[in-house]
């Protein structure tokens, strides 16, 4: 029987929004405060969720210990306190919160069981979120 | 296609024990949740129902209707109770979040299916603001 297991992280790192591809001048019009040089930082939340059969031994979809050290080692040793744009993943990709949804969601489906991970949400502010399935064909 | 979702809240106490497997076992894998004294979470239960509103009342269905469907099939039987000791679908099933939220489909589903129009479409649990279940009333 397929359930779902849902768990919230929280993630505070700095990024600017800032692409080579623009002049001063586009980047400040497209990114605005978010184009200012030094960065900024946010509060995020990283909302993972898996599917799968509940084991009818444990009653679980996923143990969430073992959720947990994947989510540590894969994206929060990475990201947590930690300046975005410095990561390699984004030296040529703008750190927007599209963009780091998309990119946890990657890091995760690496490190789970296939066909485990359905979706992550990432919310930048409390008013504001992302979220991606994968590509479905 | 219109999703309406209500929430709801109760409290109650469980721990995580499979009886095929020995101490050790059971600790190795639950963890703090095998201590058979228990503990206890303020749970929140999210239903979502789905169905086109009435063309009179411009509603998918009662929210009042639903409150009391919520608090009569599920609230009744879990807050303030003991999930492992005083509840018949976890004298066997380990009431983890996930086996809650598909036990609470099956006591909802019946009633929502037999009101017509709206049709069952998720039942989300919350642990913690953290942690949460959903089914979606798949096999």
């Amino acid at each position: 029987m397929k359930a779902y297991f849902g768990r919230r992280y929280r993630l505070s790192a700095s990024h600017r929004l800032h692409s080579e591809a623009l002049t001063a001048e586009e980047n400040q019009a497209a990114y605005g405060k978010c184009n200012n040089p030094h960065g900024h930082g946010h509060n995020y939340v990283v909302e993972v969720l898996v599917g799968g059969d509940v084991d009818p031994e444990t009653g679980m979809v996923v143990n969430l210990a073992v959720l947990d050290e994947v989510v540590d080692r894969r994206v929060m040793g990475r990201f947590d306190h930690m300046n975005l744009n410095l990561d390699p993943l984004f030296l040529n990709r703008v750190p927007t919160t599209e963009n780091l949804c998309r990119t946890v969601f990657g890091l995760l489906k690496d490190g789970l069981p296939a066909g485990q991970l359905e979706q992550v949400r990432v919310e930048e502010t409390e008013n504001n979120f992302f979220e991606y399935f994968g590509e479905r064909s | 296609m219109v999703f309406l979702t209500r929430r709801a809240t109760f409290s109650a106490s469980h721990y995580y024990w499979n009886e095929a497997w020995t101490a050790e076992e059971n600790e190795r894998v639950f963890g703090r949740c095998a201590n058979r004294n228990g503990h206890g979470h303020n749970y929140t239960l999210e239903v979502t129902v789905a169905g086109e509103p009435d063309a009179v009342t411009g509603f998918v269905v009662d929210l009042k209707w639903l409150k009391e469907v919520m608090e009569r099939e599920v609230l009744a039987a879990y807050d303030h109770r003991h999930l492992n000791l005083e509840t018949p679908e976890f004298a066997e099933a380990i009431p983890t979040t996930e086996n809650i939220a598909i036990a609470a489909w099956r006591r909802l589903e019946p009633a929502v299916t037999k009101a017509g129009g709206a049709r069952l479409n998720r039942v989300r649990v919350y642990e913690t603001p953290e942690i949460f279940a959903e089914y979606r009333g798949e096999a």
